[in-house]
């Protein structure tokens, strides 16, 4: 089975968030997504300094079956993009969790709370 | 409620993913579809087909209903087990499926055609067998299991997990094939690679798996067998070619036999009133991204389209089939519009890898 930390937020379109300390957000997709997926081979990530709405598609992953959208899961700006993963895009395959794809700074830090916590993110993909 | 194969408790048990194809429940990969990829080029991997459906014909005018029949010609099969690839049309010249004919003798042969179109293709059959007024029966092989074994070392391997087969297969010439007790034996295959195509009865589907595992031959799931297919240049029905494309736009223009002006054939008449109107070549993506089926690609002498695109392992580069406008030739930069950008990609003959090397 798939893993879900229980110290990150998800969002129903399978990404997982940390936050960081400084209420910045990084963000990846969940290991049941990689799963899902199959072998990774291409990303595309946003620009640093780019603002994002809440949902808006703003990173692609590509595996060798088929191409999805990235959203971002509240609103806010790039402030990086994991340019180790873009070289190594089968590094999500491997740990999920530890290639980390963008990271953002939250308009709105109480945006947070709406986020899926890991037995409601567990839950939402027992039923999918 | 999707179909099972014989072998299906098999790939549950061994951890495949499972996905709907066709109306089967079939496995995608057993954890890494490029891993599945890479055994078929270097060494042995094998293919659950059970999924396709064999087909018995036999009767005194076998010969002459399949020479009305295909668009190609099986009175060039002479030897027992020679097996022959041809396109299925419908009057308009459509393809209604690509499929493997194995003469036996002129009053017996096999057929194997592709699942997704199994009910269609045996309607369409048994329809021209009642307007031919044939005297041949055609028979349905569910009771077979299909298990196809490729790679460099897959006939190798085959020997070992079948000691019994060696004998009669060790001459076998590519295309064609042989029956070996209650085997099938045919080195033929949609891969790019060497190897065999077993077809056996699916009582014994399971055993036969488990020791061509033994003998060290990979299983592989239908994701990899896609991605094989593509770089050896071989056309997925329903993706590269259907019921509303002409096989001389699909780029399988080498199957239309026509040398026997003599001969009649379902479509004939509708190829011969509408030549080729697209070249179909490979694509190589030379920016970054992946290709899929039904991007636009931009010519010089107008627009074309990607049949079927995926990540090639072999190369490590995205990689497609390209429908373009006729003129546009092997060697020259095109771009194909990703998600709305124009990224550069250069066009190729096919295929892209062939026993185990790039060609391209």
């Amino acid at each position: 089975m798939s893993q879900v930390p229980a110290d990150l937020k998800y969002t129903a379109s399978h990404e997982w968030i940390r936050v960081e300390a400084d209420g910045n957000l990084t963000i990846g997709v969940t290991d049941h997504a990689q799963e899902a997926l199959g072998d990774v081979v291409f990303l595309e990530l946003p620009e640093v300094g780019r603002k994002l709405g809440a949902g808006e598609a703003c990173a692609v992953i590509e595996s060798v079956k088929a191409a999805s959208d990235i959203y971002a899961p509240v609103a806010g700006e790039v402030i990086a993009a994991n340019g180790d993963a873009v070289d190594a895009p089968e590094s999500v395959n491997a740990d999920a969790y530890a290639a980390w794809l963008f990271k953002i700074r939250p308009d709105n830090a109480a945006d947070v709370g709406g986020l899926l916590d890991a037995a409601a993110y567990e839950a939402a993909t027992a039923n999918a | 409620m999707s179909r099972q194969t014989p072998l299906h408790a098999t790939h549950v048990a061994a951890g495949a993913r499972m996905v709907d194809f066709a109306g089967w429940d079939m496995p995608v990969n057993y954890g890494s579809q490029i891993e599945e990829h890479h055994a078929v080029r270097r060494d042995a991997g094998m293919f659950d087909v059970s999924h396709m459906l064999a087909l018995d014909l036999e009767g005194p005018d076998s010969t002459t209903w399949l020479r009305g029949l295909l668009a190609n010609d099986v009175a060039k099969l002479k030897e027992p087990g020679k097996a022959l690839y041809s396109c299925m049309l419908n009057p308009q010249g459509g393809v209604i499926d690509d499929l493997i004919v194995y003469y036996f003798t002129p009053t017996s042969y096999r057929i194997v055609v592709n699942a997704g179109t199994a009910d269609k293709d045996v309607a369409w059959m048994r329809e021209r067998i009642a307007a031919t007024a044939s005297n041949v029966t055609l028979t349905s092989r569910r009771d077979l299991a299909m298990i196809a074994v490729q790679g460099p070392a897959a006939r190798e391997k085959t020997w070992l997990a079948l000691p019994e087969t060696r004998a009669a297969s060790e001459g076998l010439k590519p295309f064609s094939g042989a029956q070996i007790g209650e085997f099938l034996v045919a080195r033929t295959g949609y891969t790019g690679e060497d190897g065999f195509e077993l077809a056996l009865p699916a009582t014994r589907a399971a055993e036969v798996w488990n020791a061509l595992a033994q003998a060290g031959v990979k299983p592989c799931g239908l994701g990899a067998r896609d991605t094989l297919r593509l770089e050896a240049g071989m056309n997925l029905y329903g993706q590269d070619m259907d019921d509303d494309v002409s096989p001389l736009d699909a780029g399988v223009s080498w199957t239309v036999d026509l040398k026997d002006e003599s001969r009649d054939f379902v479509g004939k008449a509708a190829l011969l009133a509408k030549p080729a109107s697209r070249n179909v070549l490979g694509l190589i993506l030379e920016d970054k991204g992946v290709l899929r089926s039904h991007m636009t690609i931009f010519t010089p002498k107008g627009d074309g389209e990607t049949t079927s695109g995926s990540f090639s392992p072999s190369l490590e580069k995205s990689i497609a089939f390209a429908r373009l406008p006729l003129g546009v030739e092997a060697g020259e930069s095109v771009e194909v519009d990703i998600r709305g950008r124009r990224l550069k990609a250069r066009t190729v003959k096919l295929p892209f890898v062939r026993n185990g090397k790039a060609l391209v």
